[in-house]
């Protein structure tokens, strides 16, 4: 069962129509990244570490570079050393050092996988023969992999000499714990004396990667004049330009940019690995240099997010009143700073309307690889620990799950222990529409249980740039610059038409790149569509404009004197009726005698971003002699604001869904005990497949977000926040017995339902 | 020392130049430009490389260029018959049933493959035959009700 809570009165937002970019999607013609060819281009390959932790004593390059077909080879010795800085990209905060050290190690190889020397040559296999050519000498060092190891007090240091940032007095000693980080709304003491009931609990999960199905790829041209074109499969060209220009030490303008159709990205392609490298083997040879990761080099040096140790206490009165929420969260960064700790801790208790919380979260590394963004980085932990003791806490009070968060759900004015106060949001919308939904109503089978859990995610605006383009014959091109995942193009073509109120065939729109549109930040933190929607009404908004001013000339009146009225330029006041109305189709005609060609464009940095909340039904089924859990039957009810192209909007839903699922029951990174990852590949690292899953229902709740013309919230990130929790929940009243760890494999859970057989 | 091998793409007699160890993906992909035919894991796990090959779903990954002289071999370019998509290409669109796209031609290249051997499959039959298709981006949900869609209106119902 679809089903929307409220119908918009657009005529083209809230419909479905075809996506302009599907047909050639549905027969093999749009081109991802690694689908571009270049004459004359090379194929660059990365020589990675076999250790989690080294020493690089030397590399010797020159029995590669002798082979025939060898072009070059690039070491840390071919970038120059950045500085410490922190700057903004992404919903985190870069630091130059470490990005390049990511891309290629310096001093120390920091986990299996870590890039030390990239080759270009002219074939696949030439290539293959360098990289094992290349003899790179290491001093091993002692690793640590697992994060409360790390944050021992005799861990092998990650990075030498790191000093947490965040306590005071700061510490004498380094350690791996890269920050401390506190958020504190009232007086927690206060409140858990205030309760009759106290639940403290501690929770651990598990890295899980994006697993985005396109792994990263790209083509890089460097020509004998420095100026540079890269080809690349990315969430933000400009972000892919930015560090790649300053990695280089070139000029932004140099390097284009182009984002290829993009296979998934889920956060994981907010970051660069192999471009700087493609460019710098170009600048070299002055061929293209071609580059794609293979998947098991998506696992083990690519994404993933944070596995974490998670510790919450809450107190409630009988009669269900949150009394205070605390916790402790400490997240794996891997090898470099900058874990999703943060918005981690702003997300744990942002559902409710609490007066007294506490959030303390370190961000900590070890020998893995560096985590990316990962779909609402750091929501989905640090939500799944607190929704699970909510639900603890409302089993222990026998209350209803939906009425114990209706009482203390975030709504209007509510204010977020993270500092801002909520504007129209719809946690409560949602919990309503759970508890009358037919699957909260619906049976249960044998050996099943039901859950639920809500979510929340802020998203984000920023920079954006839109430009709109009306043709000769009338039609618009639209060029956006945020990277179309799935259906943007189609969103902002709806949302053109809307505003112009022309057919939405009528709207093409193109993703551009960076040296042919103003600036635009990556698609991530579910601004996209909120972003590049405000820009396409700000350009669209300008073109209306630019066409009454043609109009006015035409009929030689004011150009106050001529209004838009639903599509139509008119003269208007005391010239009303004296001239025909025009079209804008009428007017693009005679453009060319009125002034030029009519450009409008959207250069703005979006305010006004709205979180989502949402809310996930998951029912599940244990195999009592295995193990195995089940999904039978799972809801997602989320607030959308206004959903644009509804069908993409249950598609974000149904996906989030799908990879909370993988991450509640199979998904994790397992390291050996010699810091190696041992399953990298989709056949021991698995994500849902068709058979594992049952239809996905949605219900799209819309409380509209008043900041945004057509009241888009963002929706992409929320729907991986409940399903940790709303599946735990679910498996605990399955088997009867409450878990504390992800993901619930099957082994762990017949562990957990034995022991619990036996007490 | 390159193998010469002569094969039918899409109907079309087609020649080609490879090396023992290539893939017919690398194949379709590298010396062929047909890149619709995608490559998510180049080990046999995630289906975007589905292709028939004598009409049995195949990952190309798994098979060597070498394996297909004389074969035929339908790739995701040859579903759709001059103007007009496949049934299954058009339900997927006026479904929604792809997000980025990349699964895409391997979804639908195996799920033609099922409806030539089973027009009226069940749900599950949908799920199980899909199971070897990754898809990261939809959750499966639009992609089966698509498939179903399609061979519904394939049998005339
Ligand atoms: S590329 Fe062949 S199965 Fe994944
Ligand atoms: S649509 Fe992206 S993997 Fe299927």
């Amino acid at each position: 069962m679809q089903e929307r809570v409220k119908i918009p009165k657009f005529d083209v937002v809230g419909t479905r129509p075809v996506r302009p970019d599907g047909a050639d999607k549905v027969t093999g013609r749009a081109k991802y990244g690694a689908d571009h060819n270049v004459a004359g281009q090379l194929v660059g390959k990365v020589l990675r570490s076999p250790y989690p932790h080294a020493r690089i004593k030397s590399i010797d390059t020159s029995a590669a570079l002798a082979l025939t077909g060898v072009k070059a080879v690039v070491t840390r010795d071919d970038f120059k050393d950045q500085s410490s800085e922190f700057v903004p990209a992404g919903e985190m905060l870069v630091n130059y050092r470490d990005v390049l050290r990511n891309v290629m190690a310096r001093e120390k190889v920091l986990f299996e996988g870590h890039p030390v020397a990239a080759v270009a040559a002219t074939s696949e296999a030439i290539a293959r023969a360098a990289l094992r050519a290349i003899k790179v000498e290491y001093e091993i060092l002692p690793h640590v992999i697992d994060v409360v190891e790390a944050m021992k007090p005799d861990a092998p240091i990650v990075e030498d000499g790191m000093i947490t940032v965040g306590v005071t007095p700061p510490p004498t000693k380094p350690s791996n714990v890269a920050k401390r980080v506190e958020f504190v709304l009232g007086d927690v003491e206060k409140g858990f004396k205030e309760a009759d009931l106290v639940i403290e609990r501690e929770f651990n999960t598990k890295p899980v990667h994006q697993g985005y199905i396109e792994p990263h790829a790209c083509v890089g041209s460097v020509s004998e004049d420095g100026t540079a074109e890269l080809w690349t499969t990315t969430q933000g060209h400009w972000i892919a330009r930015a560090h790649c220009a300053r990695l280089l030490g070139w000029d932004m303008t140099k390097l284009r940019v182009t984002s290829s159709e993009i296979g998934g990205g889920f956060g994981g392609k907010t970051v660069v690995y192999l471009e700087p490298l493609a460019l710098a083997l170009s600048a070299k040879t002055h061929r293209p240099v071609k580059m794609a990761m293979s998947r098991e080099e998506v696992f083990k040096a690519s994404g993933p997010t944070s596995g974490a140790n998670v510790w919450v206490k809450m107190g409630v009165k009988k009669d269900g009143t949150i009394t205070a929420g605390e916790a402790i969260l400490k997240y794996q960064a891997g090898c470099f700073q900058g874990s999703p700790v943060q918005p981690g801790c702003m997300c744990a208790f942002a559902p409710y309307d609490l007066a007294n919380v506490k959030v303390v979260g370190f961000d900590v590394l070890s020998n893995r690889p560096k985590v990316a963004a990962y779909r609402a980085p750091g929501g989905p932990i640090s939500e799944y620990a607190v929704e699970s003791v909510v639900d603890e806490i409302a089993e222990k009070l026998g209350m209803c799950p939906i009425e114990l968060r209706l009482k203390n759900a975030a709504k209007e004015g509510t204010k977020a222990a993270y500092g801002p106060k909520f504007g129209p949001v719809g946690m409560v919308e949602c919990l309503e529409a759970a508890k009358s939904s037919p699957h909260w109503n619906g049976p249960l089978g044998k050996n099943q249980g039901r859950g639920i859990a809500a979510g929340f995610w802020f998203n984000i605006g920023g920079e954006t740039t839109v430009n709109l383009q009306l043709n000769e014959d009338g039609t618009l091109t639209l060029m956006a610059g945020t990277p179309d995942i799935g259906g943007l193009r189609a969103s902002l073509a709806m949302m053109a038409a809307e505003e112009l109120k022309i057919p939405y065939e009528k709207v093409r729109p193109i993703i551009g790149d960076t040296s042919t549109l103003g600036y635009n930040f990556v698609t991530g933190g579910s601004r996209s569509t909120f972003s590049s929607g405000l820009a396409t009404v700000e350009a669209a908004r300008s073109i209306i404009k630019q066409a009454c001013g043609r109009a006015a000339k035409l009929w030689e009146i004011p150009e106050d004197a001529v209004t838009w009225d639903n599509g139509e330029i008119k003269p208007a006041g005391d010239n009303a009726g004296k001239f025909k109305p025009m079209k804008l189709s009428d007017i693009a005609k005679v453009a060319g005698k009125t002034g030029g060609s009519i450009v409008g464009v959207g250069a703005i940095s979006a305010q006004g971003a709205a979180p989502s909340f949402g809310v996930h039904i998951a029912d599940s089924e244990v195999d009592p002699d295995t193990g195995k859990l089940t999904i039978t039957r799972y809801t997602v009810i989320q607030d959308a604001g206004i959903a644009i192209h509804p069908a993409y909007v249950e598609g974000q839903f149904q996906g989030g869904a799908a990879q909370g699922i993988g991450w509640a029951l199979n998904e994790e990174y397992i390291y050996g005990a010699d810091g190696k990852l041992q399953n990298a590949g989709f056949l021991d690292y698995r994500i849902p497949v068709a058979s594992d899953l049952p239809m996905i229902e949605t219900i799209i709740v819309e409380v509209p977000n008043p900041r945004h013309p057509y009241g888009v919230r963002g929706i992409g990130e929320t729907a991986i926040v409940p399903p940790m929790a709303a599946i735990n929940a679910s498996a605990a009243r399955a088997t009867g017995v409450r878990m504390f760890e992800l993901p619930l494999s099957p082994p762990k859970v017949l562990k957990a339902m034995k022991e619990a057989k036996k007490a | 020392m390159k193998h010469h091998v002569t094969t039918t793409i899409n109907g079309d007699e087609t020649e080609f130049l490879c090396d023992t160890e290539q893939t017919l993906l690398d194949c379709l992909r590298d010396e062929l430009e047909l890149t619709g035919t995608k490559e998510g894991c180049g080990s046999g796990d995630c289906g975007a490389c589905s292709v028939l090959l004598d009409g049995r779903l195949v990952c190309s990954c798994l098979v060597l260029g070498v394996e297909v002289g004389g074969k035929k071999i339908d790739t995701i370019e040859g579903m759709a018959t001059g103007d007009k998509l496949h049934p299954l290409q058009r339900k997927f669109l006026e479904h929604a049933a792809l997000q980025c796209g990349i699964c895409t031609p391997g979804v639908l290249v195996a799920a033609k493959s099922l409806l030539e051997k089973n027009p009226n499959p069940t749900e599950t039959e949908v799920r199980y035959w899909l199971a070897g298709n990754l898809c990261r981006c939809t959750g499966y949900d639009k992609i089966i009700r698509a498939v179903m869609d399609a061979a519904a209106e394939m049998r005339g119902a």
